[in-house]
Protein backbone atom coordinates (compact mmCIF):
# COMPACT_ATOMS: atom_id res chain seq x y z
CA UNK A 1 0.00 0.00 0.00
CA UNK A 2 0.82 3.79 -0.28
CA UNK A 3 0.51 5.39 3.01
CA UNK A 4 0.30 9.30 3.86
CA UNK A 5 0.53 11.49 6.70
CA UNK A 6 -2.27 13.77 6.69
CA UNK A 7 -1.77 17.10 8.88
CA UNK A 8 -4.96 18.52 9.81
CA UNK A 9 -6.16 22.29 11.17
CA UNK A 10 -9.11 23.39 12.66
CA UNK A 11 -10.91 23.06 9.69
CA UNK A 12 -9.85 19.52 8.41
CA UNK A 13 -7.19 17.91 6.42
CA UNK A 14 -4.90 20.96 5.15
CA UNK A 15 -4.44 21.32 1.79
CA UNK A 16 -1.27 20.41 1.20
CA UNK A 17 -2.12 17.32 2.52
CA UNK A 18 -5.00 16.81 -0.09
CA UNK A 19 -2.12 17.61 -2.75
CA UNK A 20 0.08 14.73 -1.63
CA UNK A 21 -3.19 12.63 -1.29
CA UNK A 22 -4.05 12.96 -4.59
CA UNK A 23 -0.46 12.53 -5.75
CA UNK A 24 -0.24 9.38 -4.06
CA UNK A 25 -2.88 8.06 -5.85
CA UNK A 26 -1.30 8.28 -9.25
CA UNK A 27 1.76 6.30 -7.42
CA UNK A 28 -0.54 3.86 -5.80
CA UNK A 29 -2.15 3.21 -9.33
CA UNK A 30 0.73 2.47 -11.38
CA UNK A 31 2.34 0.31 -8.69
CA UNK A 32 0.54 -3.40 -8.31
CA UNK A 33 -0.77 -2.75 -5.11
CA UNK A 34 -3.13 -0.07 -5.00
CA UNK A 35 -4.28 0.44 -1.76
CA UNK A 36 -4.05 3.98 -0.56
CA UNK A 37 -4.39 4.43 3.06
CA UNK A 38 -3.97 7.74 5.22
CA UNK A 39 -2.45 8.14 9.02
CA UNK A 40 -3.56 11.06 11.25
CA UNK A 41 -1.79 11.89 14.59
CA UNK A 42 -2.86 13.04 17.97
CA UNK A 43 -6.25 14.42 19.46
CA UNK A 44 -8.85 15.38 16.49
CA UNK A 45 -12.03 16.96 17.73
CA UNK A 46 -14.95 14.67 16.70
CA UNK A 47 -16.21 17.96 14.05
CA UNK A 48 -13.13 17.79 12.30
CA UNK A 49 -12.61 13.99 12.53
CA UNK A 50 -15.64 13.92 11.00
CA UNK A 51 -14.67 16.20 8.02
CA UNK A 52 -11.55 14.68 7.44
CA UNK A 53 -13.04 11.25 7.04
CA UNK A 54 -15.33 12.86 4.37
CA UNK A 55 -12.51 14.50 2.60
CA UNK A 56 -10.34 11.05 2.75
CA UNK A 57 -13.47 9.51 0.88
CA UNK A 58 -13.25 11.74 -1.65
CA UNK A 59 -9.61 11.37 -1.84
CA UNK A 60 -10.54 7.04 -2.39
CA UNK A 61 -8.45 6.13 0.69
CA UNK A 62 -9.38 3.09 1.88
CA UNK A 63 -8.03 2.78 5.58
CA UNK A 64 -7.75 5.99 7.74
CA UNK A 65 -5.19 4.92 10.46
CA UNK A 66 -5.58 7.29 13.88
CA UNK A 67 -2.91 7.18 16.13
CA UNK A 68 -4.27 8.87 19.18
CA UNK A 69 -3.45 8.33 22.95
CA UNK A 70 -2.69 10.77 26.12
CA UNK A 71 1.49 10.75 24.89
CA UNK A 72 0.41 12.49 21.43
CA UNK A 73 -1.41 15.37 22.62
CA UNK A 74 1.54 17.40 22.43
CA UNK A 75 3.33 17.32 19.19
CA UNK A 76 6.78 15.24 19.12
CA UNK A 77 8.28 14.55 15.54
CA UNK A 78 9.80 11.03 17.12
CA UNK A 79 6.43 10.06 18.17
CA UNK A 80 4.58 11.13 15.40
CA UNK A 81 7.23 8.81 13.38
CA UNK A 82 7.02 5.92 15.62
CA UNK A 83 3.38 5.54 14.58
CA UNK A 84 3.89 6.09 10.99
CA UNK A 85 6.25 3.41 10.88
CA UNK A 86 4.33 0.86 12.85
CA UNK A 87 1.27 1.08 10.43
CA UNK A 88 3.74 1.27 7.40
CA UNK A 89 5.76 -2.37 9.28
CA UNK A 90 2.18 -3.74 10.15
CA UNK A 91 1.43 -4.44 6.78
CA UNK A 92 3.69 -4.43 3.16
CA UNK A 93 4.06 -0.51 2.41
CA UNK A 94 5.60 0.66 -0.76
CA UNK A 95 5.95 3.89 -0.35
CA UNK A 96 5.11 6.51 2.73
CA UNK A 97 4.55 10.32 2.27
CA UNK A 98 4.04 13.39 3.51
CA UNK A 99 3.23 16.83 1.88
CA UNK A 100 6.76 19.03 2.73
CA UNK A 101 5.83 21.04 4.81
CA UNK A 102 8.08 21.83 8.14
CA UNK A 103 6.19 19.09 9.96
CA UNK A 104 5.91 16.32 7.14
CA UNK A 105 9.29 16.90 6.02
CA UNK A 106 10.34 16.24 10.12
CA UNK A 107 8.48 13.26 10.50
CA UNK A 108 9.49 11.89 7.33
CA UNK A 109 13.38 12.30 7.93
CA UNK A 110 12.79 10.20 11.58
CA UNK A 111 10.46 7.83 9.41
CA UNK A 112 13.34 7.36 6.99
CA UNK A 113 16.24 6.93 9.36
CA UNK A 114 14.07 4.70 11.55
CA UNK A 115 13.58 2.60 8.70
CA UNK A 116 17.04 2.73 7.32
CA UNK A 117 16.12 3.79 4.26
CA UNK A 118 16.57 7.27 1.73
CA UNK A 119 14.10 9.50 2.00
CA UNK A 120 13.39 11.76 -1.42
CA UNK A 121 12.35 16.04 -0.30
CA UNK A 122 10.26 17.55 -2.30
CA UNK A 123 9.43 15.17 -5.13
CA UNK A 124 7.31 16.52 -7.89
CA UNK A 125 6.78 13.37 -10.10
CA UNK A 126 7.56 9.79 -9.63
CA UNK A 127 7.70 7.55 -12.53
CA UNK A 128 9.07 3.67 -12.44
CA UNK A 129 7.50 1.95 -9.59
CA UNK A 130 10.47 -0.52 -8.57
CA UNK A 131 12.61 0.43 -7.58
CA UNK A 132 10.91 4.40 -7.64
CA UNK A 133 12.66 6.82 -9.54
CA UNK A 134 11.57 10.08 -8.80
CA UNK A 135 11.77 13.77 -9.94
CA UNK A 136 12.49 16.33 -7.32
CA UNK A 137 13.42 19.94 -6.67
CA UNK A 138 16.67 21.16 -5.84
CA UNK A 139 18.55 24.11 -5.40
CA UNK A 140 15.41 26.33 -4.45
CA UNK A 141 13.16 24.66 -7.14
CA UNK A 142 15.52 25.84 -10.09
CA UNK A 143 16.80 22.35 -10.92
CA UNK A 144 14.86 19.14 -11.13
CA UNK A 145 17.11 15.73 -10.18
CA UNK A 146 15.74 12.47 -10.77
CA UNK A 147 16.50 10.00 -8.01
CA UNK A 148 16.00 6.41 -7.40
CA UNK A 149 15.04 5.15 -3.95
CA UNK A 150 16.89 2.24 -3.82
CA UNK A 151 14.89 -0.46 -0.80
CA UNK A 152 11.46 -2.27 -0.51
CA UNK A 153 10.37 1.02 0.68
CA UNK A 154 10.47 4.68 -0.38
CA UNK A 155 10.16 7.67 1.51
CA UNK A 156 9.11 11.10 0.54
CA UNK A 157 7.82 14.37 0.93
CA UNK A 158 5.40 16.14 -1.82
CA UNK A 159 6.55 19.76 -3.11
CA UNK A 160 3.79 22.06 -2.06
CA UNK A 161 1.80 23.25 -4.27
CA UNK A 162 2.97 21.13 -7.34
CA UNK A 163 -0.10 19.17 -7.83
CA UNK A 164 -3.50 20.69 -7.05
CA UNK A 165 -5.67 18.46 -5.33
CA UNK A 166 -8.52 16.62 -7.16
CA UNK A 167 -11.37 14.17 -5.66
CA UNK A 168 -10.69 10.90 -7.02
CA UNK A 169 -12.82 8.81 -9.65
CA UNK A 170 -14.16 6.73 -7.42
CA UNK A 171 -15.34 8.24 -3.72
CA UNK A 172 -14.36 5.14 -0.94
CA UNK A 173 -16.20 3.91 2.31
CA UNK A 174 -12.58 4.78 4.13
CA UNK A 175 -12.53 2.60 7.46
CA UNK A 176 -11.46 4.12 10.09
CA UNK A 177 -8.78 2.22 12.55
CA UNK A 178 -8.00 3.81 15.60
CA UNK A 179 -4.74 2.85 17.27
CA UNK A 180 -2.28 3.87 20.43
CA UNK A 181 1.19 3.21 18.96
CA UNK A 182 3.91 1.59 21.17
CA UNK A 183 6.14 4.71 22.37
CA UNK A 184 9.26 4.98 24.21
CA UNK A 185 10.24 7.79 26.68
CA UNK A 186 12.84 8.57 23.99
CA UNK A 187 10.33 9.36 21.84
CA UNK A 188 8.96 11.89 23.99
CA UNK A 189 12.07 13.68 24.75
CA UNK A 190 11.79 16.85 21.71
CA UNK A 191 8.08 17.75 22.32
CA UNK A 192 6.13 21.02 22.53
CA UNK A 193 6.01 22.35 25.98
CA UNK A 194 3.84 25.40 25.48
CA UNK A 195 2.80 27.20 22.52
CA UNK A 196 3.30 31.35 22.30
CA UNK A 197 1.18 33.36 20.54
CA UNK A 198 3.09 34.57 17.54
CA UNK A 199 2.01 36.89 14.75
CA UNK A 200 3.23 34.22 12.64
CA UNK A 201 -0.22 32.49 13.29
CA UNK A 202 -0.73 34.67 9.69
CA UNK A 203 1.58 32.32 7.46
CA UNK A 204 -1.25 30.88 6.36
CA UNK A 205 -3.31 33.89 5.35
CA UNK A 206 0.30 34.27 3.29
CA UNK A 207 0.11 30.70 1.75
CA UNK A 208 -2.82 30.24 1.21
CA UNK A 209 -3.99 33.68 -0.19
CA UNK A 210 -6.00 34.27 -3.80
CA UNK A 211 -4.09 37.09 -3.91
CA UNK A 212 -0.62 38.34 -2.92
CA UNK A 213 1.11 41.59 -3.20
CA UNK A 214 4.78 41.35 -3.05
CA UNK A 215 7.53 43.97 -2.57
CA UNK A 216 11.26 44.30 -2.49
CA UNK A 217 14.11 46.17 -2.56
CA UNK A 218 12.82 47.95 -4.71
CA UNK A 219 10.11 49.37 -2.02
CA UNK A 220 12.93 51.60 -0.91
CA UNK A 221 12.36 51.38 2.77
CA UNK A 222 10.08 50.55 5.45
CA UNK A 223 7.33 53.54 4.50
CA UNK A 224 7.59 52.38 1.34
CA UNK A 225 5.41 49.55 1.89
CA UNK A 226 2.56 51.66 2.85
CA UNK A 227 1.28 52.17 -0.64
CA UNK A 228 1.64 47.80 -0.91
CA UNK A 229 -0.23 46.72 2.21
CA UNK A 230 -2.72 49.22 0.50
CA UNK A 231 -3.35 47.28 -2.49
CA UNK A 232 -2.94 43.86 -0.63
CA UNK A 233 -5.97 45.51 1.29
CA UNK A 234 -8.17 46.68 -1.59
CA UNK A 235 -7.59 43.12 -2.90
CA UNK A 236 -8.07 41.19 -0.12
CA UNK A 237 -4.80 39.84 -0.42
CA UNK A 238 -1.80 39.52 1.78
CA UNK A 239 1.43 40.71 1.22
CA UNK A 240 4.74 39.17 0.54
CA UNK A 241 8.14 40.42 0.34
CA UNK A 242 11.96 39.68 -0.61
CA UNK A 243 14.61 38.55 1.58
CA UNK A 244 16.30 41.63 0.97
CA UNK A 245 13.53 43.66 2.58
CA UNK A 246 13.61 40.94 5.26
CA UNK A 247 17.41 41.58 6.17
CA UNK A 248 17.13 44.95 6.06
CA UNK A 249 14.32 44.74 8.59
CA UNK A 250 11.58 46.59 6.52
CA UNK A 251 9.07 44.06 7.22
CA UNK A 252 8.67 40.83 9.40
CA UNK A 253 10.75 37.25 8.15
CA UNK A 254 7.55 35.40 8.51
CA UNK A 255 6.07 37.42 5.20
CA UNK A 256 9.00 36.22 2.96
CA UNK A 257 8.43 34.40 -0.20
CA UNK A 258 11.27 32.26 -1.59
CA UNK A 259 13.34 29.14 -0.80
CA UNK A 260 13.92 30.17 2.37
CA UNK A 261 10.48 31.47 2.97
CA UNK A 262 6.53 30.69 2.47
CA UNK A 263 5.77 28.89 -0.75
CA UNK A 264 2.63 30.49 -2.16
CA UNK A 265 0.18 29.91 -4.84
CA UNK A 266 -2.12 32.47 -5.35
CA UNK A 267 -4.40 32.86 -8.36
CA UNK A 268 -2.32 36.25 -8.66
CA UNK A 269 1.12 37.71 -7.65
CA UNK A 270 1.54 41.55 -8.04
CA UNK A 271 5.66 41.30 -7.52
CA UNK A 272 6.52 44.83 -6.89
CA UNK A 273 10.05 46.17 -7.31
CA UNK A 274 11.31 42.06 -7.06
CA UNK A 275 14.53 41.01 -9.44
CA UNK A 276 13.08 37.69 -9.24
CA UNK A 277 16.43 35.54 -8.05
CA UNK A 278 15.65 32.05 -8.16
CA UNK A 279 15.38 31.74 -4.56
CA UNK A 280 12.30 34.04 -4.75
CA UNK A 281 10.77 32.38 -7.55
CA UNK A 282 11.20 28.95 -6.39
CA UNK A 283 8.21 30.30 -3.83
CA UNK A 284 6.44 32.19 -6.05
CA UNK A 285 6.39 30.41 -9.28
CA UNK A 286 3.22 27.87 -8.51
CA UNK A 287 1.25 31.33 -8.89
CA UNK A 288 -1.49 31.07 -11.69
CA UNK A 289 -0.69 34.49 -12.97
CA UNK A 290 2.23 37.23 -12.32
CA UNK A 291 1.82 40.98 -12.90
CA UNK A 292 5.31 42.67 -12.40
CA UNK A 293 6.34 46.01 -11.67
CA UNK A 294 9.70 47.07 -12.12
CA UNK A 295 11.62 49.78 -12.94
CA UNK A 296 13.91 47.15 -15.05
CA UNK A 297 12.15 45.62 -18.41
CA UNK A 298 14.97 43.06 -18.28
CA UNK A 299 14.16 42.18 -14.37
CA UNK A 300 13.64 38.09 -14.39
CA UNK A 301 10.03 38.85 -12.63
CA UNK A 302 9.23 41.08 -15.66
CA UNK A 303 9.88 38.67 -18.14
CA UNK A 304 9.09 35.11 -16.80
CA UNK A 305 5.53 37.31 -16.06
CA UNK A 306 2.13 37.08 -17.55
CA UNK A 307 1.99 40.96 -17.47
CA UNK A 308 4.06 43.77 -16.30
CA UNK A 309 3.98 47.37 -15.93
CA UNK A 310 7.56 49.10 -16.60
CA UNK A 311 8.05 52.05 -13.80
CA UNK A 312 8.43 53.36 -10.73
CA UNK A 313 6.29 51.05 -7.98
CA UNK A 314 5.87 54.82 -5.76
CA UNK A 315 4.04 55.89 -8.48
CA UNK A 316 2.55 52.91 -10.30
CA UNK A 317 0.82 51.18 -7.07
CA UNK A 318 -1.00 54.25 -5.66
CA UNK A 319 -2.59 54.84 -9.22
CA UNK A 320 -3.60 51.71 -9.00
CA UNK A 321 -4.95 52.15 -5.62
CA UNK A 322 -6.69 55.71 -6.78
CA UNK A 323 -8.33 53.79 -9.76
CA UNK A 324 -9.37 50.39 -7.70
CA UNK A 325 -11.18 53.23 -5.07
CA UNK A 326 -12.68 55.82 -8.21
CA UNK A 327 -13.81 51.97 -9.63
CA UNK A 328 -15.54 50.94 -5.95
CA UNK A 329 -17.21 54.46 -5.26
CA UNK A 330 -18.66 54.41 -9.27
CA UNK A 331 -18.71 50.43 -10.22
CA UNK A 332 -19.37 50.85 -14.29
CA UNK B 1 29.89 25.83 29.64
CA UNK B 2 28.49 24.87 26.04
CA UNK B 3 30.56 23.28 23.29
CA UNK B 4 28.79 23.80 19.68
CA UNK B 5 30.04 22.08 16.97
CA UNK B 6 27.98 23.66 13.62
CA UNK B 7 28.03 21.75 10.48
CA UNK B 8 27.92 24.05 7.13
CA UNK B 9 27.79 23.06 3.79
CA UNK B 10 29.93 24.72 0.89
CA UNK B 11 27.40 25.25 -2.19
CA UNK B 12 27.18 26.96 -5.21
CA UNK B 13 25.80 30.23 -4.83
CA UNK B 14 23.36 30.92 -7.51
CA UNK B 15 21.04 33.83 -7.62
CA UNK B 16 21.14 33.73 -11.56
CA UNK B 17 21.34 31.88 -14.76
CA UNK B 18 21.96 28.06 -13.63
CA UNK B 19 24.54 25.82 -16.25
CA UNK B 20 24.96 21.71 -15.87
CA UNK B 21 28.08 20.31 -16.21
CA UNK B 22 28.41 17.94 -18.78
CA UNK B 23 27.58 15.09 -17.28
CA UNK B 24 24.21 16.88 -15.95
CA UNK B 25 25.31 15.41 -12.44
CA UNK B 26 25.82 18.65 -10.99
CA UNK B 27 25.76 22.29 -11.40
CA UNK B 28 28.81 24.17 -13.15
CA UNK B 29 29.75 26.49 -10.66
CA UNK B 30 33.05 27.16 -12.48
CA UNK B 31 31.72 31.10 -13.26
CA UNK B 32 29.76 31.87 -9.84
CA UNK B 33 31.00 31.95 -6.09
CA UNK B 34 30.44 29.71 -3.63
CA UNK B 35 28.46 30.33 -0.09
CA UNK B 36 26.82 28.62 1.93
CA UNK B 37 22.68 28.17 3.18
CA UNK B 38 20.65 31.27 5.06
CA UNK B 39 20.04 28.50 7.56
CA UNK B 40 23.49 27.85 8.44
CA UNK B 41 24.15 31.24 8.62
CA UNK B 42 22.04 31.65 10.93
CA UNK B 43 23.19 27.98 13.24
CA UNK B 44 26.39 29.68 13.10
CA UNK B 45 25.42 33.09 14.54
CA UNK B 46 23.51 30.64 17.58
CA UNK B 47 26.57 28.39 18.09
CA UNK B 48 28.38 31.59 18.50
CA UNK B 49 26.01 33.21 20.73
CA UNK B 50 25.88 30.09 23.10
CA UNK B 51 29.07 29.37 23.09
CA UNK B 52 30.14 33.22 24.06
CA UNK B 53 27.19 33.44 26.49
CA UNK B 54 28.40 30.07 28.54
CA UNK B 55 32.09 30.13 27.64
CA UNK B 56 32.05 27.38 25.63
CA UNK B 57 33.78 26.60 22.54
CA UNK B 58 31.87 27.19 18.76
CA UNK B 59 33.33 24.68 16.58
CA UNK B 60 32.79 24.67 12.48
CA UNK B 61 32.53 21.53 10.45
CA UNK B 62 31.74 21.11 6.84
CA UNK B 63 32.59 17.66 5.00
CA UNK B 64 33.81 18.49 1.57
CA UNK B 65 36.69 18.86 -0.41
CA UNK B 66 39.52 20.71 0.65
CA UNK B 67 37.56 24.32 -1.14
CA UNK B 68 35.41 24.00 1.98
CA UNK B 69 38.03 25.54 4.05
CA UNK B 70 36.91 29.24 2.28
CA UNK B 71 33.43 28.47 4.11
CA UNK B 72 34.95 27.26 7.55
CA UNK B 73 37.04 30.50 7.56
CA UNK B 74 34.53 32.70 6.43
CA UNK B 75 32.55 30.77 9.96
CA UNK B 76 35.85 31.93 11.54
CA UNK B 77 35.65 35.19 11.21
CA UNK B 78 32.42 35.58 12.73
CA UNK B 79 33.65 34.14 15.64
CA UNK B 80 33.75 30.28 15.49
CA UNK B 81 36.57 29.15 17.65
CA UNK B 82 38.21 25.89 16.21
CA UNK B 83 37.35 24.29 12.66
CA UNK B 84 36.93 20.88 11.34
CA UNK B 85 37.12 19.92 7.17
CA UNK B 86 36.26 16.31 7.14
CA UNK B 87 37.44 15.55 3.75
CA UNK B 88 35.77 13.64 1.52
CA UNK B 89 34.28 14.07 -2.50
CA UNK B 90 31.01 15.39 -1.16
CA UNK B 91 29.09 14.24 -4.53
CA UNK B 92 29.63 10.76 -3.61
CA UNK B 93 28.08 11.20 -0.08
CA UNK B 94 24.45 11.14 0.49
CA UNK B 95 22.87 12.39 3.43
CA UNK B 96 23.14 9.80 5.24
CA UNK B 97 26.63 9.14 4.17
CA UNK B 98 27.40 12.79 5.61
CA UNK B 99 25.72 12.25 9.08
CA UNK B 100 27.61 8.64 9.63
CA UNK B 101 30.94 10.82 8.64
CA UNK B 102 29.94 13.48 11.03
CA UNK B 103 28.70 11.18 13.76
CA UNK B 104 32.11 9.61 13.79
CA UNK B 105 34.02 12.70 13.97
CA UNK B 106 31.87 13.78 16.66
CA UNK B 107 32.27 10.14 18.41
CA UNK B 108 36.26 10.51 18.24
CA UNK B 109 36.32 13.92 20.09
CA UNK B 110 34.39 13.05 22.44
CA UNK B 111 36.68 10.32 23.32
CA UNK B 112 39.51 12.40 23.51
CA UNK B 113 37.52 14.50 25.87
CA UNK B 114 36.25 17.14 23.45
CA UNK B 115 32.66 16.46 23.55
CA UNK B 116 30.12 18.59 21.94
CA UNK B 117 27.34 19.56 23.82
CA UNK B 118 24.69 20.93 21.42
CA UNK B 119 25.35 20.19 17.52
CA UNK B 120 23.73 23.28 15.23
CA UNK B 121 22.91 21.72 11.17
CA UNK B 122 20.82 23.98 8.58
CA UNK B 123 16.96 22.80 8.17
CA UNK B 124 17.91 22.07 5.13
CA UNK B 125 20.93 22.45 2.47
CA UNK B 126 20.60 25.29 -0.10
CA UNK B 127 21.59 22.74 -2.81
CA UNK B 128 20.23 19.37 -2.02
CA UNK B 129 17.40 20.14 0.29
CA UNK B 130 17.30 16.96 1.79
CA UNK B 131 15.97 17.89 4.85
CA UNK B 132 17.68 15.26 7.13
CA UNK B 133 21.40 15.65 7.95
CA UNK B 134 20.22 16.39 11.44
CA UNK B 135 17.68 13.94 12.11
CA UNK B 136 20.17 10.88 11.00
CA UNK B 137 23.01 12.53 12.95
CA UNK B 138 20.96 12.48 15.92
CA UNK B 139 19.77 9.04 15.31
CA UNK B 140 23.17 8.10 14.81
CA UNK B 141 24.32 9.66 18.13
CA UNK B 142 21.71 8.28 19.62
CA UNK B 143 20.65 12.13 20.68
CA UNK B 144 16.95 14.17 20.62
CA UNK B 145 16.61 16.41 17.21
CA UNK B 146 14.37 19.32 16.42
CA UNK B 147 14.43 20.71 12.77
CA UNK B 148 12.66 24.39 11.98
CA UNK B 149 13.91 25.93 15.12
CA UNK B 150 14.46 30.03 14.60
CA UNK B 151 15.85 30.68 18.23
CA UNK B 152 17.60 28.43 20.92
CA UNK B 153 19.27 29.58 23.94
CA UNK B 154 20.98 27.04 26.68
CA UNK B 155 18.73 27.60 29.95
CA UNK B 156 20.23 25.56 33.29
CA UNK B 157 21.70 22.79 31.18
CA UNK B 158 18.99 22.37 28.79
CA UNK B 159 18.25 24.04 24.97
CA UNK B 160 15.34 25.93 25.13
CA UNK B 161 13.54 25.84 21.07
CA UNK B 162 11.61 28.22 19.40
CA UNK B 163 10.22 27.69 16.21
CA UNK B 164 7.16 28.35 14.11
CA UNK B 165 4.20 25.89 14.36
CA UNK B 166 0.86 25.51 13.05
CA UNK B 167 -0.51 27.34 16.15
CA UNK B 168 1.83 29.58 16.69
CA UNK B 169 5.59 29.71 18.43
CA UNK B 170 6.60 26.77 19.63
CA UNK B 171 8.56 26.11 22.35
CA UNK B 172 10.76 22.95 23.49
CA UNK B 173 13.75 22.06 26.02
CA UNK B 174 15.89 19.35 25.37
CA UNK B 175 18.11 18.13 27.60
CA UNK B 176 21.49 17.87 25.87
CA UNK B 177 23.67 16.44 24.40
CA UNK B 178 20.96 17.20 21.42
CA UNK B 179 21.02 18.16 17.60
CA UNK B 180 19.19 21.12 16.72
CA UNK B 181 18.29 22.09 13.09
CA UNK B 182 17.85 25.93 12.55
CA UNK B 183 15.67 27.63 10.07
CA UNK B 184 16.14 31.95 9.05
CA UNK B 185 14.03 33.67 10.83
CA UNK B 186 14.89 34.11 14.34
CA UNK B 187 18.50 35.56 14.31
CA UNK B 188 20.32 37.65 12.64
CA UNK B 189 23.66 37.10 11.28
CA UNK B 190 26.54 39.46 12.15
CA UNK B 191 28.82 40.51 9.49
CA UNK B 192 32.77 39.73 10.20
CA UNK B 193 35.20 42.34 11.53
CA UNK B 194 38.48 43.44 10.15
CA UNK B 195 39.84 41.26 13.27
CA UNK B 196 37.54 38.20 12.67
CA UNK B 197 39.11 38.40 9.13
CA UNK B 198 42.76 38.45 10.41
CA UNK B 199 41.85 35.34 12.82
CA UNK B 200 40.53 33.18 10.70
CA UNK B 201 43.67 33.51 8.45
CA UNK B 202 45.59 31.93 10.89
CA UNK B 203 42.70 29.66 12.72
CA UNK B 204 44.14 25.88 12.26
CA UNK B 205 41.79 23.65 10.56
CA UNK B 206 41.74 20.04 12.05
CA UNK B 207 41.86 18.07 8.58
CA UNK B 208 40.13 14.66 8.73
CA UNK B 209 39.54 11.80 6.25
CA UNK B 210 36.26 10.44 6.05
CA UNK B 211 36.64 6.92 6.64
CA UNK B 212 32.49 5.86 6.06
CA UNK B 213 31.78 4.41 2.80
CA UNK B 214 29.45 6.12 0.67
CA UNK B 215 25.94 4.71 0.02
CA UNK B 216 25.83 7.35 -2.74
CA UNK B 217 22.44 10.45 -2.62
CA UNK B 218 20.43 8.03 -5.26
CA UNK B 219 21.00 10.90 -8.15
CA UNK B 220 20.70 10.25 -11.52
CA UNK B 221 20.89 13.06 -13.43
CA UNK B 222 19.94 16.50 -13.32
CA UNK B 223 17.36 19.15 -15.27
CA UNK B 224 16.85 22.17 -15.66
CA UNK B 225 13.27 22.83 -15.99
CA UNK B 226 11.86 24.31 -19.23
CA UNK B 227 12.21 28.26 -18.91
CA UNK B 228 9.01 28.93 -21.66
CA UNK B 229 9.80 32.10 -23.59
CA UNK B 230 9.02 35.12 -22.33
CA UNK B 231 5.42 36.02 -22.94
CA UNK B 232 5.30 38.88 -20.74
CA UNK B 233 2.56 41.52 -21.91
CA UNK B 234 3.40 44.87 -21.32
CA UNK B 235 0.47 46.76 -19.85
CA UNK B 236 1.92 49.82 -19.82
CA UNK B 237 4.71 52.30 -18.57
CA UNK B 238 4.31 54.23 -14.98
CA UNK B 239 0.61 55.40 -13.67
CA UNK B 240 -0.77 56.12 -17.07
CA UNK B 241 -1.24 52.03 -16.97
CA UNK B 242 -3.41 51.98 -13.96
CA UNK B 243 -6.50 51.93 -15.67
CA UNK B 244 -5.04 48.66 -17.93
CA UNK B 245 -3.95 47.32 -14.56
CA UNK B 246 -7.56 47.42 -12.62
CA UNK B 247 -9.09 46.33 -15.67
CA UNK B 248 -6.73 42.96 -15.86
CA UNK B 249 -7.91 42.49 -12.37
CA UNK B 250 -11.80 42.45 -13.08
CA UNK B 251 -10.56 39.96 -16.14
CA UNK B 252 -9.41 37.99 -13.33
CA UNK B 253 -11.85 37.93 -11.18
CA UNK B 254 -10.25 39.19 -8.72
CA UNK B 255 -11.93 42.51 -8.37
CA UNK B 256 -15.64 42.68 -9.32
CA UNK B 257 -16.44 45.23 -12.23
C1 LIG C 1 20.54 30.20 0.06
C2 LIG C 1 19.74 31.40 -0.34
C3 LIG C 1 18.38 31.44 0.00
C4 LIG C 1 17.61 32.55 -0.39
N1 LIG C 1 16.27 32.53 -0.08
C5 LIG C 1 15.50 33.56 -0.53
C6 LIG C 1 14.08 33.58 -0.28
O1 LIG C 1 13.51 32.68 0.37
N2 LIG C 1 13.35 34.61 -0.76
C7 LIG C 1 13.93 35.64 -1.46
O2 LIG C 1 13.19 36.55 -1.88
N3 LIG C 1 15.25 35.67 -1.69
C8 LIG C 1 16.05 34.66 -1.22
N4 LIG C 1 17.39 34.72 -1.46
C9 LIG C 1 17.97 35.98 -2.00
C10 LIG C 1 17.85 36.11 -3.50
O3 LIG C 1 18.98 35.52 -4.13
C11 LIG C 1 17.84 37.63 -3.90
O4 LIG C 1 18.97 38.25 -3.37
C12 LIG C 1 16.58 38.38 -3.42
O5 LIG C 1 15.41 37.65 -3.73
C13 LIG C 1 16.54 39.74 -4.09
O6 LIG C 1 15.52 40.53 -3.53
P1 LIG C 1 14.88 41.73 -4.36
O7 LIG C 1 14.30 41.20 -5.61
O8 LIG C 1 13.97 42.44 -3.43
O9 LIG C 1 16.13 42.69 -4.60
P2 LIG C 1 16.94 42.99 -5.91
O10 LIG C 1 17.45 41.76 -6.53
O11 LIG C 1 17.91 44.04 -5.56
O12 LIG C 1 15.88 43.57 -6.93
C14 LIG C 1 15.25 44.81 -6.77
C15 LIG C 1 14.36 45.01 -8.00
O13 LIG C 1 13.57 46.16 -7.82
C16 LIG C 1 13.58 46.93 -9.02
N5 LIG C 1 13.35 48.32 -8.60
C17 LIG C 1 14.20 49.15 -7.95
N6 LIG C 1 13.60 50.32 -7.68
C18 LIG C 1 12.34 50.23 -8.14
C19 LIG C 1 11.22 51.11 -8.15
N7 LIG C 1 11.28 52.34 -7.60
N8 LIG C 1 10.08 50.69 -8.72
C20 LIG C 1 9.99 49.45 -9.28
N9 LIG C 1 11.01 48.58 -9.31
C21 LIG C 1 12.17 48.97 -8.74
C22 LIG C 1 14.91 46.66 -9.64
O14 LIG C 1 14.85 46.86 -11.06
C23 LIG C 1 15.13 45.19 -9.30
O15 LIG C 1 14.58 44.34 -10.29
C24 LIG C 1 18.19 33.64 -1.08
C25 LIG C 1 19.54 33.60 -1.40
C26 LIG C 1 20.32 32.49 -1.03
C27 LIG C 1 21.78 32.47 -1.40
N1 LIG D 1 28.64 18.20 3.45
C1 LIG D 1 28.20 18.74 4.58
N2 LIG D 1 29.07 19.23 5.51
C2 LIG D 1 28.63 19.78 6.66
N3 LIG D 1 27.33 19.88 6.97
C3 LIG D 1 26.43 19.41 6.11
C4 LIG D 1 26.80 18.82 4.87
N4 LIG D 1 25.67 18.46 4.21
C5 LIG D 1 24.64 18.83 5.00
N5 LIG D 1 25.09 19.40 6.13
C6 LIG D 1 24.30 20.00 7.23
O1 LIG D 1 23.01 19.42 7.27
C7 LIG D 1 22.00 20.41 7.00
C8 LIG D 1 20.83 19.79 6.28
O2 LIG D 1 21.27 19.26 5.04
P1 LIG D 1 20.33 18.36 4.12
O3 LIG D 1 19.73 17.32 4.98
O4 LIG D 1 21.29 17.78 3.10
O5 LIG D 1 19.33 19.26 3.49
C9 LIG D 1 22.74 21.50 6.24
O6 LIG D 1 22.09 22.74 6.34
C10 LIG D 1 24.10 21.49 6.93
O7 LIG D 1 24.03 22.18 8.17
Amino acid sequence: MTLVLVETDATGATETSLETLTFARGVAARSDSAALEAIMVGPLSPDVSDHVLDQMREQGVAVVHHAEGGQLSAYAAAAWAAAVVETATSSSTRVVMAAGTPRGSEVMAHVATRLQVPMAANVVAADETQPLVVSRQVMGGSVLEEMRLDGDLAVLTVAGHSTSARPAEEPTEPKLVTFEPALTDADLVARVVSIEESEKADTAGLTNARVVVGGGRGAGSAEGFADLLELADLLGGALGVSRVVTSLGWRPHHEQVGQTGSRIAPDLYVACGISGAIQHWAGCQSAKTILAINTDPDAPMVTKAHYAVIGDLHEIVPAINEELRRRQAHPA
Amino acid sequence: MTNVLVCIKRVPETSGQILLAADAMSVDARHVGYTVSAHEECAVEAAIQIASATGGEATVLSLGSGDSVEQIRDAVAVGCTSAILVEADGERFGPGDVASAIAEVVTTHEAADSAFDLILVGNDAADTGDFQVGVRLAYALGRPVLTGISTVEVVDGAAVARGDGPDGTEVFRLPLPAVIAIQEGGITPRYPSIPGRMKAKRTAVETVAASVQPAGSGRVGLKLPPTPPSAVEILGEGAAAAPAVVDLLVTLGVVSS
